[in-house]
């Protein structure tokens, strides 16, 4: 029993990591439809953003508040990545809207330079990110160990998930943004400006894959190539969810977060990985637009 | 008109921006051949491995400036040519070309993964040249035209296991990164521990990009092992011992022995973390020998303070100093007569780690074998020494229980 509850744990704990790199892209693909092959990048500056702070923290404040800097490095990360992303938009990405593929080279031209420029700032070596003392560690109860930090990342996935539920669906930017994806000449017509939207839709997208930066950092190491790590099972999760829909991102995220742990549980880990990719090949053979569909009037799809 | 204008200056600008750094470039070359031998520096810069990498490369150029500083090789100063192999194997082999083919070096420094290694070894066999490679590795190899400057298994794995069941740890669980070294690795240990009757308690692989190891560790914890024998490479050893400390577990708990770990990986998994672990390697920052205090000096002054040696680096930076002093003998650049003078024997070195000499039969070094414990401070001091340097035994042929279990390469 306690080793079940330890894996259902895990399973959720992993799905939360996936659910957080994917919902970025949730957005930036789902949505906007832009395949964003920097979007790994982001999650990266995310992570050494987090550094960052936690320096500036250590270098600048008493020892009784450092803690605290995890904090500050939360919105600091979002605030990074959403400058940049809200900077690529403007001078790549939007001269290169419905060219798929030119968009697909282009993004990740973006992400070789992104990781070279990190190695050039802060050196080939990776860079140490110290969980504050309040998350490291775990509570004990009945034979299982629940570390803090990995509670703290499935709050924050839920309040992120939350939050960006407000924005698509419950504000009026979001219904601008969901106007602007399904008909972008009639919302046009009706005075939105579109190309503010884009970017901020873009901006926002990329904010969270720095929220996502954020929290990997405790789990493993910063260094530039830490978002190649996360990409893919990020696509696969939007992929398998249906693209353009929240809710989709989500079971897909658990889909493939369970998975991998119960495979691994009584595979090994190359066996669990071939196994999550058969279930998406599977999956996506019998519903080729993934598990929800946006029913449009649109006849180009 | 105005624009075509500036696409002329521009056209004019670039031209001869073009024609003289060409001109450059041939005027250093013309004088190299005179007063300088040239090497060549084979390392990735870029991609997944040149964190690792980039402390090698620093070495090897202090080693080059210091023999420099010192009056050259054979009265000619070292020059050397840098290329990136971007930790991409098949880009390290076209670069090796390039660098004996049109550079026309006199050898090369270079590599670290297996992978690289075994892509360049037709390159340099074929063309007869020479390669020095300075990290430790899964052994089962000897070409004729490279020089193993860091341990073979019998000078870490072999002694390292040796040393764990002679203090009493019977349980043991492998757990590696997927690629040859560690499955080699383990094979070798699996021999070696069942020999000694003991109990291997599991065997794991993680791929190289893994970060999630929540699963890995349930299955150690289930397993109950004594000691974990870690071959993770790369990032991977940071995701695993961060999310070991996150499920409250230490080195009192789950002892672990590391082979890839040194000072610089420990800066970034955290001392806190690893604190009490055991690693094994030939050399530490902290080897109390004469010669190390000078190359500890020196590379973090030329390098910054913040910089830390390491096992690889320091194999790096006696990689060059060993061509010396076999050019010296040959009394010649020609890697023929090179060669001839360490199938000779009797080169050596005074390094860091304390005195190494080639073995001319199968062009590997012998080095005394050190256990060491991480402490607080993020530095490894020695807990145990081989009373002299062990001889390389790349196949294990002088092990009775490796030649009883078959032990041979995977290819």
């Amino acid at each position: 029993m306690a080793q079940f509850i330890n894996t259902l744990f895990n399973a959720v704990s992993l799905s939360s990591i996936v659910l957080l790199t994917s919902l970025g892209l949730a957005v930036t693909f789902g949505l906007m439809r832009v395949i964003n092959m920097a979007h790994g990048e982001f999650v990266m500056v995310g992570a050494y953003a987090t550094y960052a702070v936690q320096n500036l923290f250590s270098a600048i404040f008493p020892k009784s508040i450092q803690p605290l800097y995890y904090f500050a490095a939360i919105p600091a990360a979002f605030a990074a990545a959403f400058a940049l992303g809200s900077l690529l938009e403007f001078f790549v990405i939007s001269r290169l809207y419905k060219r798929v593929i030119d968009s697909l080279l282009a993004t990740w031209g973006i992400s070789l330079i992104l990781q070279q420029a990190a190695r050039s700032i802060f050196g080939t070596q990776g860079v140490n990110v110290t969980a504050p003392p309040f998350l490291q560690g775990g509570i004990f109860i009945n034979g299982c160990t629940f570390s803090y930090n990995r509670i703290f990342i499935i709050a924050l996935v839920g309040i992120c998930v939350l939050a960006v539920y407000l924005i698509m669906y419950k504000s009026g930017f979001g219904k601008q943004m969901r106007a602007v994806m399904q008909n972008r000449a009639m919302a046009q017509c009706m005075g939105i400006n579109s190309r503010m939207v884009d970017n901020v839709t873009f901006a926002i997208g990329s904010g969270l894959a720095g929220i996502a930066g954020c929290s990997v950092a405790l789990l493993g190491s910063v260094d530039s190539t830490v978002g190649q790590n996360y990409i893919v099972n990020a696509f696969m999760a939007v992929v398998l969810g249906g693209v353009g829909k929240l809710l989709g991102t989500v079971l897909g995220s658990s889909i493939i977060g369970s998975a991998s742990i119960f495979a691994e549980n009584y595979t090994s880990s190359s066996i669990a990985k071939a196994i999550v990719l058969l279930i998406v090949i599977v999956f996506l053979q019998k519903r080729p637009q993934g598990l929800f569909v946006i029913k449009n009037r649109s006849l180009d799809e | 008109m105005k624009k075509s204008r500036l696409k002329f200056i521009l056209a004019v600008v670039a031209g001869a921006v073009f024609a003289s750094s060409f001109s450059g470039c041939s005027k250093s070359s013309s004088q190299a051949s005179e007063q300088t031998v040239k090497v060549g520096l084979l390392h990735s810069l870029t991609g997944a491995m040149a964190i690792s990498e980039k402390s090698v490369r620093d070495a090897e150029v202090l080693a080059i400036e210091e023999i420099n500083a010192a009056g050259g090789v054979l009265g000619k100063k070292i020059e050397y040519v840098e290329e990136d192999g971007a930790s991409e194997p098949s880009t390290f082999a076209t670069k090796a070309e390039k660098l004996i083919n049109s550079d026309k070096v006199s050898t090369v420094f270079g590599c670290w993964t297996s992978s690289s290694r075994k892509a360049v070894k037709p390159v340099f066999e074929e063309y007869g040249a020479l390669l020095w490679y300075p990290v430790q590795y899964e052994g089962m190899e000897s070409s004729p035209n490279i020089i193993y400057t860091g341990a073979a298994p019998n000078q870490q794995i072999v002694p390292a296991i040796e040393y764990l069941i002679e203090k009493g740890y019977k349980k043991f669980f492998l757990l590696g990164s997927d690629y040859v070294f560690p499955r080699t690795a383990n094979m070798i240990i699996s021999a070696q521990v069942k020999a000694a009757g003991l109990e291997i308690a599991g065997e794991e692989y993680a791929s190289m990009d893994q970060t999630d190891f929540a699963a890995i560790i349930s299955k150690i914890e289930a397993a109950k092992p004594d000691v974990i024998i870690n071959t993770l490479n790369g990032t991977g050893n940071v995701s695993f011992f961060k999310q070991m400390a996150e499920k409250n577990h230490s080195s009192e708990d789950y002892m672990t022995m590391s082979f890839s770990i040194a000072e610089e990986e420990v800066a970034t998994i955290g001392a806190n973390i690893l604190k009490g672990h055991m690693v094994c390697w030939n050399y530490y920052q902290t080897t109390d020998t004469e010669k190390n205090k000078a190359f500890v000096k020196a590379y973090k002054g030329k390098f910054g303070e913040n910089r830390v040696t390491s096992d690889p680096a320091e194999a790096a930076y006696d990689a060059v100093y060993l061509w010396k002093a076999a050019c010296e003998k040959a009394n010649s650049f020609e890697v023929e007569k090179v060669l001839e003078a360490i199938k000779g024997g009797g080169i050596s070195f005074d390094a860091p780690e304390g005195k190494v000499e080639i073995n001319g039969e199968n062009h590997h070094l012998a080095k005394t074998v050190r256990i060491g414990v991480v402490d607080a401070s993020g530095l490894i001091n020695e807990v145990y020494a081989t009373p002299k340097p062990v001889e390389p035994d790349p196949y294990l042929k002088t092990y009775d229980w490796a030649v009883a279990a078959g032990v041979q390469p995977l290819e």
